[in-house]
Parts: structure tokens; C-alpha cells; sequence
């Protein structure tokens, strides 16, 4: 079995049987790397994620919604670390990891890196960005990497609270006040597009898209993520009473789907090279975050190595 | 400057109630087993996952290794009567 022809054999074998590949299996070179990428850019996506709703969390507009975000956010960091120890079984270090994400050399999904303005927008948040996250995790849940399966099978788990916390808030004002309302109506408009982009460009346009299709580490396209998004949400916005901001969105009855406006695919390609309008805070902040806790690290370490001193002169 | 760590990395098992077994559940890092425990404990149990956890020392950890399975696991593949299938019980016979 150690011969290269036989290895790689297996290797597609186990595809073509929609088997799972684990760590220590034989792997493609390109097909770890294509993994740590994809991994690590969730894992990161995660944490980055923790700052738009953090934003709120000391202005929660209740008690009961602040002690809920809070565990939102929490849940976001556990993601994180759960998807960081499953691309680390590829071979590459935390230390690495976070490395590449606080130089910039590393990316997240650009939706992170619009603000949040006001409490609508943790509403939407949640419906959508959370609800087009599901869509694509759903389906990860059946990637051929073991480690990453498993991984988003404990985040599937976890995410539809998230969700559905977000559309409880969009109920909330969608059905208060005027002004409430607006606010919801003025969050769905400013969220609607920058969330059809998280599915990424279009298949035409995504070299990656069809090798990881082949590998069985995507299972659906960017294309057909995106048609069932908007397909699953329209019928939420209506029960809401609000209006998805696009006019060319339409019924189309022979392809039982709708139709809908392309993103501004040029404003995503601007926000992934760093022109967004947070790009810089959320690095900044990630950053600080980091070396403001670089002496608990330091500290945490000493006292185990002091410990293990102690027990060895018992 | 000291040499900045997150810490070596944990296995963990869970345990979801009494008379069940410890079932892997993923892994994490810290510097000490107490740390260990309570970060399991924080990651993997925020929805009363579990009532027992066990953390190891991902380098305490000794595999199989997947070139080998042939050969390691050969002893059990000729050894068809280790299995119930393999007897033939007359007809009629019951509650065997």
C-alpha cells in the first residue's frame, strides 16, 4: 500500500464511496492546503464575527436579550476554536493560524467588516448572515475531511439559535412602532446584498468552487447556496411585513425559484483587499485583543511549568 | 521576549450520562489539566452535553496508523466463527 499510484487510488476511492478522509490518511498536498485555507478563513470568520455583535452587547435594549447575546457570542468563539483544532489536524499550528490572521495575510468573510448601527442591526445579523452561514454549514456537514464534519455537524447544533434570536428581534420591531420598523426595514436594507455576497462570486467566476466540488469538500455551488437563501428568506421578509430591497426579485415559476439582482460584485472585491468599512477596526481590534492578553498567556504557562517543577521535587 | 503559546493541546471525551461511554468530542488547548478540564468544560458542555468529562494530553494519545490497517487489524478478518452467523442450529430450536 505505500506506493504512490495505490495511495492516491484510495484517496479517490474513498471520495468516489463518499467516505471521510482523516488525518493521518494519505492526502492530495493541494487538498490539505485547499482545507487549512478554507478552515482557517471560518475559524477566523468566527472570531472577527464576535466583534460586530460585541459592539452590543453593554446597549442590549433588555436584560433578557443581553444575557442572549452574550451567549451568542460565545457560542461564535466556540465555533471559532472548534474549527481552529479541526484545521490544525492538517498539520499547521494555532500559533500559525492566528498569525496569518492578525497580519492580514489570512481572510475572513467580508460580511464582518460592515458595522453594526443600531440594534436592528443584531436582528439581522442573526436572521441573515447567521441564516445564509447555516446554509453553507448545513451542507459542509457532509464534507469529505472528517475533523471539519464533525466540527460543523457541533456547529449545525448550535447555530439555529442564533437565527432565530435574530428573527425574534426583526418580530419585535417589525411589529412595534413606527420608528421601530423603520429601523428594521433601514437594517434589512443595509444587510440584504453584503449577505448575498458571503456565498462568494458567482460559479463563473470561482476557479476554487469547482476543484473543492470535485474533493467533495463543498457539496453545492455558490450559485445554488445563494438561490436557496433567497428562496428560504423572502417568505420571512413578507410575514415581516418588510421589503427585501430589490427590484428585479420576482417568482419565477419554471425554475420554482426566484429571481433576484446580482450583488455589486466590484464593492466585495473592494471590501475583501481591505476597503471596507471596518476592515481596519476589526484587525485593529483583533490585534489588541491579542497582546492585551499576552501576559495571562505568559503567566498561565510559568504557573504550569512551576507545577510540573513542584511534583518532579516531591 | 518570552516565547508567546496557546498552550499544548487536549483530547476530550465526554461522557453524556452515567452508563454511557466517553465519547471523543474534540480537542483544545491549555497549560495545565485543571485549565484543561474547565475550558472542556466551557467548550464542549454549554448545553448540558455531558455529566462526566475526561481530558488527555494530545501527545499522551498512541494510534494506529492508517498504512498499516491492513496488516494490524488481518488477525480478525479469518476468524468467521467469532461471530453467531457462523453456527447452524436445526430447525425448530428455540430461543438460541
Amino acid at each position: 500500500m505505500s506506493n504512490a499510484v495505490d495511495v492516491e487510488k484510495n484517496f479517490n476511492s474513498k471520495l468516489e464511496k463518499n467516505d471521510f478522509v482523516e488525518p493521518k490518511d494519505w492526502m492530495p498536498e493541494n487538498y490539505r492546503k485547499h482545507l487549512i485555507r478554507q478552515i482557517s478563513q471560518h475559524a477566523h470568520s468566527e472570531i472577527i464575527g464576535m466583534l460586530p455583535e460585541g459592539n452590543w452587547i453593554s446597549r442590549a435594549p433588555s436584560l433578557r436579550s443581553k444575557m442572549v447575546l452574550l451567549a451568542k457570542v460565545q457560542d461564535e468563539g466556540g465555533h471559532g476554536l472548534y474549527l481552529y483544532t479541526a484545521a490544525e489536524t492538517l498539520g499547521i499550528s494555532r500559533d500559525e493560524l492566528l498569525g496569518a490572521l492578525h497580519t492580514g495575510k489570512a481572510k475572513y468573510s467580508s460580511i464582518f467588516n460592515y458595522p453594526t448601527l443600531t440594534w436592528a442591526d443584531i436582528g439581522a445579523v442573526g436572521w441573515l448572515v447567521d441564516g445564509a452561514a447555516i446554509m453553507n454549514q448545513v451542507m459542509l456537514q457532509r464534507t469529505s475531511y472528517g475533523p471539519y464534519s464533525r466540527a460543523m455537524i457541533r456547529i449545525c447544533k448550535e447555530e439555529s439559535f442564533h437565527q432565530r434570536q435574530g428573527y425574534e428581534i426583526m418580530c419585535r420591531l417589525s411589529f412595534g412602532t413606527e420608528a421601530q420598523k423603520e429601523m428594521a426595514q433601514d437594517a434589512l436594507n443595509r444587510w440584504w446584498f453584503p449577505t448575498m455576497m458571503m456565498f462568494g462570486p458567482p460559479d463563473k467566476d470561482s476557479p476554487n468552487s469547482e476543484q473543492a466540488i470535485k474533493w467533495r469538500i463543498k457539496r453545492e455551488t455558490n450559485d445554488e447556496l445563494r438561490q436557496k437563501f433567497v428562496d428560504r428568506t423572502v417568505e420571512q421578509a413578507e410575514f415581516l411585513g418588510l421589503t427585501i430591497p430589490d427590484k428585479n426579485l420576482k417568482w419565477n415559476e419554471t425554475k420554482k425559484g426566484y429571481d433576484f439582482s446580482e450583488p455589486n460584485w466590484e464593492e466585495f472585491y473592494n471590501v475583501i483587499k481591505g476597503n471596507g468599512p471596518c476592515n481596519k477596526e476589526r484587525l485593529e481590534a483583533r490585534n489588541k485583543a491579542h497582546s492585551d492578553g499576552a501576559w495571562v498567556r505568559e503567566a498561565a504557562m510559568a504557573y504550569a511549568e512551576k507545577k510540573k517543577e513542584n511534583i518532579l521535587a516531591a | 521576549m518570552s516565547k508567546d503559546s496557546q498552550g499544548p493541546l487536549w483530547e476530550v471525551f465526554v461522557q453524556k450520562k452515567a452508563g454511557q461511554p466517553f465519547v471523543h468530542c474534540g480537542s483544545l488547548h491549555a497549560y495545565d489539566k485543571e485549565m484543561a478540564l474547565e475550558n472542556a468544560r466551557d467548550l464542549y458542555t454549554r448545553r448540558s452535553e455531558g455529566s462526566a468529562l475526561w481530558v488527555v494530553p494530545a501527545a499522551a494519545i498512541v494510534a494506529s496508523s492508517p498504512e498499516d490497517i491492513g496488516p494490524f487489524f488481518e488477525p480478525a478478518n479469518d476468524k468467521v466463527y467469532r461471530h453467531p452467523t457462523f453456527y447452524q442450529i436445526p430447525e425448530g430450536v428455540k430461543y438460541i
